[in-house]
């Protein structure tokens, strides 16, 4: 399989550190406090949060913070195989743990006390990067909702085959069995929340194939900034005084 | 748009494109810079000494929103005003809810904030209403004035400093709302006004717009100020006895009509005022549109345009 071609394109025609095309879409599930559909390519995740709402189970009440709870699943028919059980599984539960740990770092839970903050993430289409994609959404979601954060969470991954470091991969070259890097990024306070790695990497490579993450990182909070911003300035003309 | 699932064929489309770029075009001279998202700088005047607010957060010597809405400035506050969120309480806000759960002399009712609003035993007139000591007898007869799923109106008493919301019913406005339907629209759209309680009495409708975006239509109850004095304190003051017979078709399509209207102006996302449902009303009716083809494509087209309109000539009058 060739994964780099002699003219330096990859299995579809994007340079190493190109990415793939972003689409954000909010306020896609009525019922929900805020939601979003983000895609990458074709990756497509569907994120709807509810909350800051009263704490069904009062045994987990905190009293001084919001409870954060995530879970992600992907729908049956979002691979190329149907899946028999997309919850519950080891992966999903891990997934729902990195992406609940990831968004309770950014949200200021102590203005939130006594309340629980509910995030379902589930994914729609898998093309590789559905780690990043959710992470993506739900910080739209949670924007959407109103909830407030200390930053925007964005996230890339980026891997390294052929001895050249590829941003952004999808399905065929993830399963390619090189190594396979995501980073969570807070883009102004520039700080690093979340770095996971498949298979093995020497260090000194490991440092570029993570700034490049961290530059896919920073685009798509560009996008993401813009898709906000246009989305609160329609809310608010369309109000009225 | 959000959560609109309407099929508009070409022409609607470019009707109701055209109108919302009216509005748009209408306030951009106002808030032009006003929006931020999360983490956005909030330009700031750093001599004056500016108090930081709502919303807002110290960066580095900066002002940074933590919501994505509109930064609103008074004298030296500077607070990022959210649109979408949760329902924000204040004392005396008039707020309709549905209670969720009867404890030990109180009831837990669901008002859309952050936690459940709690009414206690106490705030509320009995029955009979003798300004009395609540005995264990009235707290064994809690169900008989509200149970589970039942939608009251009251008014917010106070917040705890633990965050918990106390509300309070104890004149005859507020109480038990029933014969009608409740309506949740985005509490944004609401803004607080010195009238929350509507009564129309040309159409026989009782309306209540709560802070909270909770909104009740139903119908309009003349025989309310029935004393129950000479009644023995044991008796369920049921409000459905048998004397009383069904609201009449009429009546219950006016409250279908107002209730689509509310409706259609949260799909748009309007602001929710009297003057705009009434307006809207009428509209469909002198139009004669059916109640249910109100939630259609082409009225909701019409009362885009009708507000672009309505809008338009305000701010000319103004100008």
């Amino acid at each position: 399989m060739e994964y780099l071609s002699p003219e330096g394109l990859r299995l579809d025609g994007r340079r190493p550190m190109e990415m793939r095309q972003l689409r954000a879409e909010i306020g896609v599930v009525p019922k929900a406090d805020g939601s979003a559909v983000f895609e990458m390519g074709n990756t497509k995740v569907i994120a709807a949060v509810y909350g800051p709402r009263e704490v069904e189970n009062k045994t987990h009440q905190m009293n001084d913070q919001a409870l954060v709870r995530c879970e992600y699943s992907m729908a049956n028919f979002s691979t190329g195989d149907r899946t028999r059980k997309p919850k519950g599984d080891r992966r999903s539960t891990e997934i729902s743990l990195v992406i609940r740990q990831t968004m309770e770092a950014c949200i200021i839970t102590h203005l939130l006390p006594r309340s629980q903050i509910d995030i379902f993430v589930q994914v729609l289409q898998a093309d590789g990067g559905t780690r990043s994609a959710c992470i993506n959404a739900a910080t739209l979601a949670l924007s959407d909702a109103g909830i407030p954060m200390h930053d925007l969470v964005t996230s890339c991954s980026a891997g390294y085959l052929k001895s050249t470091p590829f941003l952004d991969l999808n399905y065929v070259e993830d399963s390619a069995g090189g190594p396979d890097v995501t980073v969570g990024f807070l883009p102004k306070l520039d700080k690093v929340t979340l770095l996971q790695m498949d298979s093995k990497l020497p260090i000194g490579i490991l440092e570029e194939v993570m700034l490049l993450a961290i530059e896919g990182c920073k685009a798509v909070a560009g996008y993401i900034r813009e898709v906000l911003l246009e989305n609160t300035k329609q809310l608010e003309y369309r109000r009225g005084g | 748009m959000r959560g609109i699932q309407l099929s508009l064929n070409q022409t609607q489309k470019l009707r109701l494109q055209r109108a919302l770029d009216k509005l748009d075009s209408l306030s951009s001279k106002r808030n032009s810079n006003a929006s931020v998202t999360v983490a956005d700088t909030i330009p700031v005047n750093h001599e004056d000494g500016v108090l930081k607010g709502h919303g807002t957060t110290e960066l580095g010597g900066q002002v940074v929103a933590t919501l994505c809405g509109v930064v609103e400035r008074v004298n030296k506050l500077v607070y990022v005003r959210s649109l979408r969120s949760r329902y924000k309480p204040e004392t005396g806000d008039i707020i309709v809810g549905r209670v969720v759960e009867v404890a030990q002399k109180r009831w837990r009712i669901d008002i859309n904030a952050n936690q459940d609003a709690v009414l206690m035993l106490s705030s509320m007139n009995m029955p009979d209403r003798i300004q009395r000591r609540r005995t264990a007898i009235d707290e064994l007869n809690m169900r008989n004035i509200f149970e589970e799923n039942d939608v009251i109106c009251a008014e917010v008493r106070n917040l705890q400093h633990d965050g918990t919301l106390q509300l309070q019913a104890r004149s005859e406005k507020y109480g038990k709302l029933d014969r009608g339907q409740l309506l949740k629209v985005p509490c944004y759209l609401v803004k607080r006004r010195k009238q929350h309680f509507h009564q129309l009495d040309q159409y026989g409708v009782n309306l209540v717009l709560g802070c909270n975006g909770y909104i009740w239509v139903g119908e309009l109850n003349e025989a309310k100020d029935i004393m129950m004095v000479d009644q023995p304190i044991n008796a369920q003051p049921n409000s459905t006895n048998e004397g009383q017979a069904n609201t009449p078709a009429e009546i219950r399509q006016n409250i279908c009509r107002i209730a689509n209207s509310i409706r259609v102006l949260a799909t748009l996302g309007f602001n929710i005022t009297m003057e705009v449902i009434e307006e809207i009303f009428n509209l469909s009716r002198s139009l004669d549109f059916v109640v249910h083809d109100m939630l259609g494509a082409e009225f909701c087209v019409l009362v885009a345009e009708r507000e672009a309109e309505r809008r338009s000539s305000s701010t000319k009058r103004k100008g």
